[in-house]
């Protein structure tokens, strides 16, 4: 049995740059990965819009990972390609240590780690978690799935396009399309409001003269083998259908980009508290599971994030913090809870130790205009111009302000209008 | 003398092994699809029933054979190596039912269907603990069990084809061609096929063949519509359950399948003759199906994690019994049709059945083969395997480290195992769905989309074809349109 300081699940922008801090604070980490390469999907992003925050510069995702890439291999950091994690064997009498099996075409792999972090990334909600119903045919893709098509494989999906969802992804797909000269018919999303960045919409979009159109809701696929049209409907303020106002669009191709779920299988199957709002394991402002002591989890496996910077973010300070375990050992914490209020969709982490700063990323459920977030118990405000759903909120509370707390159990954050 | 299949469906398929078990006959099994079992047989609920259900006095022949059949499948299974499981069924009865609950005991007793009694809810709860609230007494059938159809289809294909029967795939039978009152052979897309006897097992499409020799019946295509589950929930009924049927509902089961997910269904829903192909689902099915689960458990899985829906069509037939005859005019002339419920559960009972009528109606003196093979092995999964026995694969093959799919657990080396099964029985295109089927890849809660190009590309390097060209399940459903620049390049596209 190989013994690491710490074990990381998954080695792409988040696992990586995990590993990259725990090598600056003098430990030993091993990167598991079950695809061909490290990297993870910003491999298959040729377009730009990576590390603008991270690195200051704009460089497309291959870029962008390519030179984390070269600090992995600098540094000689241990990591395994085509190694598919099956088991984490979580014992509270063996603490600290965990053990990892894993399945590679060099045989069965079995090493031990008091730490673990949890990088697996997400994976792309399909036609049937949004209810498209009808038969079922070839000619549809998940965006990333499109994506790894078009710019790793080469091939193009079909020549007339309907993007089901406003997310990242499919509007940067439609672009793509577009510039193949695939005609995109439309981008089809229920909510009023995009799913996507603004630049996005802006920049794949508008500048390719793609209708969006909102309110609108794919409801069923036509079609013999592959698709031939998509049928949609208006739907009302409550998302429900308006009867009769069902529109046909022809095409030969649905490209389904209706968000990401955070990948944690391994973790529910471990017994780790979820967190419904997003679908991803419940942390401390230590990134820890607050179930499940030495297991970190950053990136998209803890929320789906828009922009690598806050991945990469998330991976260090996931590190950062499994470095204190390994060199403090474990101290008690008690924890304050972050109550979620008025138009608040999630917030990460959802418990915090007021033992230090804390990085806070939410997501509004509406988009509102000249609002103030507002930190009720410890009267904290910070003031946005606008807050949409696609765009993740990032702020930091000081550990001076959050002194305030002692005593109480929770912390409530809600938008309010100015 | 050759026998020629029309249909490799669970019943096509069974026949066929029937048939590979006699010396002098030639056997061809033809199918349209690209595959076996495409029909029907890929899309039902997957139950062996216990034989409870069926009235003798109104189907004799249902009856004998539901029972026969449930019998006969522990052993084809064993011999074929189909994952097959006997978790026994809970008939739920609900307030005002009690007396058609005491019936299908009776039933049970008249059909000699074995353990069926009539629980009380504290006895049914402590069984099964899931069961809904509302249920006040349970009809308990042990014999009833589950198992995955294609599997099967595709174990009895294999093994009737290492017996010598002839697999004939993307093979349209147009007219089955008589001469003076005998079968001469059929006619199909890929020409004429010579034939003594023609067995008609083509499902749904069987009235179709039928009529060509003159006979006058109509199949009324049923859809049913199915949810499936992801196998991570917190509702894992271990027996099946459904309930007593009711003028409202024919009756949706919850069903754990083979691969340990949640399925429920089916609806019931005839329509017109010109949809036989119509597998789509639908939005009023699918709440539907929940609404009708809801009854049967005391809570359903939550919605998010739906992994799949899907629909299949089943053939009604007239007055609801299946149309099993070996004609003497014309003479060679087998129908098998309208093999609705519980259709795959008699299945190798239907055959044996078939055969009995051949030699009668015929006079046909059929002698086993010396060297007849009743096995097969399925293919070797590691899924769910211990450690040392997946070391021991990796060692032997370090493809099986490879995994393909992360969301069931495929390696390398069963996709391609997958594909030289597909060429062994003669398929002339290697499918994705075919690889489906086989390995279990893209079955999990992705959907295929981290590994369906990964498969899609093992398959273009074997094929020798480009990636974008390799199909789904046919020449109309193929993944793209061309390599990424081919639009700019001005190729055309329909």
């Amino acid at each position: 049995m190989t013994r690491y300081d710490a074990v990381i699940i998954g080695g792409g922008p988040a696992g990586l740059s995990a590993a990259l801090k725990l090598r600056e604070k003098g430990f030993n980490p091993l990167v598991i990965e079950s695809g061909d390469r490290i990297g993870g999907i910003p491999f298959q992003c040729i377009h730009p819009g990576f590390g603008l925050h991270y690195l200051g510069e704009d460089l497309t995702g291959t870029e962008f990972i390519q030179r984390i890439i070269d600090k992995v291999e600098d540094q000689g950091i241990e990591y395994r390609i085509r190694s598919h994690v099956v088991k984490i064997i979580y014992s509270k009498n063996r603490y600290p240590y965990k053990m990892i099996e894993a399945i590679s075409p060099h045989g069965f792999l079995e090493v031990e780690a008091p730490i673990i972090i949890y990088t697996a990334g997400a994976r792309e909600r399909t036609l049937f978690e949004i209810g498209v119903t009808g038969r079922r045919l070839s000619g549809v893709f998940t965006a990333g799935e499109a994506q790894a098509y078009m710019d790793v494989y080469g091939i193009l999906p079909g020549s007339r396009i309907v993007i089901i969802g406003s997310g990242d992804v499919g509007l940067i797909m439609a672009r793509r399309f577009a510039l193949e000269g695939a005609k995109v018919e439309a981008v089809i999303e229920m909510m009023p409001w995009p799913g996507g960045l603004t630049r996005n919409i802006v920049q794949c979009l508008m500048d390719y003269d793609i209708p969006l159109l909102l309110g609108r809701m794919a409801i069923r696929l036509e079609g013999k083998r592959r698709v031939e049209g998509v049928i949609t409907i208006r739907v009302d303020e409550d998302l429900k259908p308006i009867p009769g106002s069902e529109e046909y669009i022809e095409c030969d191709t649905v490209v389904v980009s209706a968000g990401l779920i955070p990948n944690v299988r391994l973790l529910e199957e471990m017994g780790l508290a979820m967190d419904p709002s997003t679908r991803g394991p419940i942390v401390d402002d230590y990134l820890e599971s607050i179930t499940h002591h030495g297991i970190f989890i950053a990136g998209n496996s803890l929320v789906v994030n828009d922009l690598v910077d806050y991945v990469v973010e998330q991976g260090e300070s996931a590190a950062e913090s499994a470095s204190i375990l390994l060199s403090e050992g474990v101290k008690p914490r008690s924890y304050v809870r972050i109550a979620r209020g008025r138009n608040i969709r999630f917030a990460i982490p959802q418990y915090i130790s007021c033992e230090r700063d804390v990085v806070l990323y939410m997501r509004v459920q509406k988009p509102e205009y000249d609002v103030r977030i507002c930190f009720e118990e410890i009267s904290k405000e910070f003031r946005y111009p606008v807050v949409r759903p696609g765009e993740m909120i990032r702020l930091i509370l000081r550990k001076d302000d959050l002194t305030f707390l002692k005593g109480l159990d929770r912390l409530s954050v809600e938008v309010r209008r100015i | 003398m050759r026998l020629l299949i029309v249909g490799s469906g669970i019943i096509g398929a069974s026949i066929a092994r029937i048939a590979s078990m006699y010396k002098d006959l030639d056997v061809y099994l033809v199918d349209r699809e690209a595959d076996v079992g495409w029909g029907a047989s890929k899309a039902n609920t997957g139950i062996i029933h216990p034989g409870h259900e069926e009235d003798p006095n109104l189907y004799p022949l249902r009856a004998r054979l539901c029972v026969e059949g449930n019998r006969l499948w522990r052993n084809w299974a064993r011999e074929l190596d189909i994952p097959i499981r006997f978790p026994g069924e809970l008939m739920l009865v609900f307030e005002g039912f009690e007396g058609e609950a005491k019936r299908y005991v009776d039933l049970a007793r008249i059909n000699g269907v074995p353990g069926v009694r009539l629980l009380y809810r504290d006895e049914a709860e402590r069984i099964e603990p899931y069961i809904s609230g509302e249920a006040i007494a349970a009809v308990w059938a042990p014999t009833a069990g589950v198992i995955s159809p294609i599997d099967a289809v595709i174990a009895l294909v294999e093994n009737a084809v290492s017996n010598n029967v002839k697999l004939l795939t993307e093979t349209e039978v147009r007219r089955v061609i008589v001469s003076d009152g005998r079968v001469k052979g059929v006619e199909t897309n890929r020409g004429f096929i010579e034939a003594d006897i023609v067995v008609n097992a083509a499902g749904i499409y069987a009235d179709e063949v039928a009529g060509t020799v003159g006979l006058d019946y109509k199949l009324k295509p049923r859809r049913g519509e199915y949810i499936l589950f992801d196998s991570f929930v917190d509702v894992k009924p271990k027996h099946i359950i459904h309930s007593v049927p009711t003028p409202m509902s024919k009756g949706v089961y919850v069903v754990e399948t083979i691969e340990r997910n949640l399925l429920i269904g089916p609806t019931a829903e005839d329509l017109p003759n010109d949809s036989k192909n119509d597998t789509s689902t639908s939005i009023e099915g699918l709440s539907k199906i929940l609404n009708e689960a809801s009854r049967l458990l005391k809570k359903l899985p939550p919605r998010d994690r739906i992994i799949k829906f899907f629909a299949g069509i089943r053939p009604e037939p007239p007055n609801g019994d299946w149309i099993i005859e070996a004609y003497t005019d014309p003479w060679g002339f087998i129908d098998v049709a309208g093999i609705r419920s519980p259709g795959l559960t008699a299945a190798p009972a239907i055959a044996i059945h078939v055969f009995n009528l051949l030699r009668d109606k015929y006079d046909l003196k059929l002698e086993p083969k010396d060297s007849w093979n009743p096995y097969r092995r399925g293919i070797a999964r590691i899924k769910d395997k211990p450690k040392r026995i997946i070391k021991k694969f990796i060692e032997k093959d370090p493809r099986y480290g490879s995994i393909i799919c992360w969301c069931n657990m495929v390696s390398e080396a069963e996709i391609l195992e997958a594909i030289d099964r597909m060429k062994y029985i003669g398929l002339k295109t290697i499918t994705l769905d075919g690889v489906k089927f086989r390995s279990k890849a893209m079955y999990g809660f992705c959907q295929g989309s981290f590994c369906r190009c990964r498969i899609a590309y093992l398959i273009s390097r074997i094929e020798g074809i480009p990636l974008w060209s390799v199909k789904m399940n046919s020449d109309k459903s193929i993944l793209g349109v061309g390599d990424v620049k081919s639009i700019l390049r001005g190729e055309p596209h329909d």
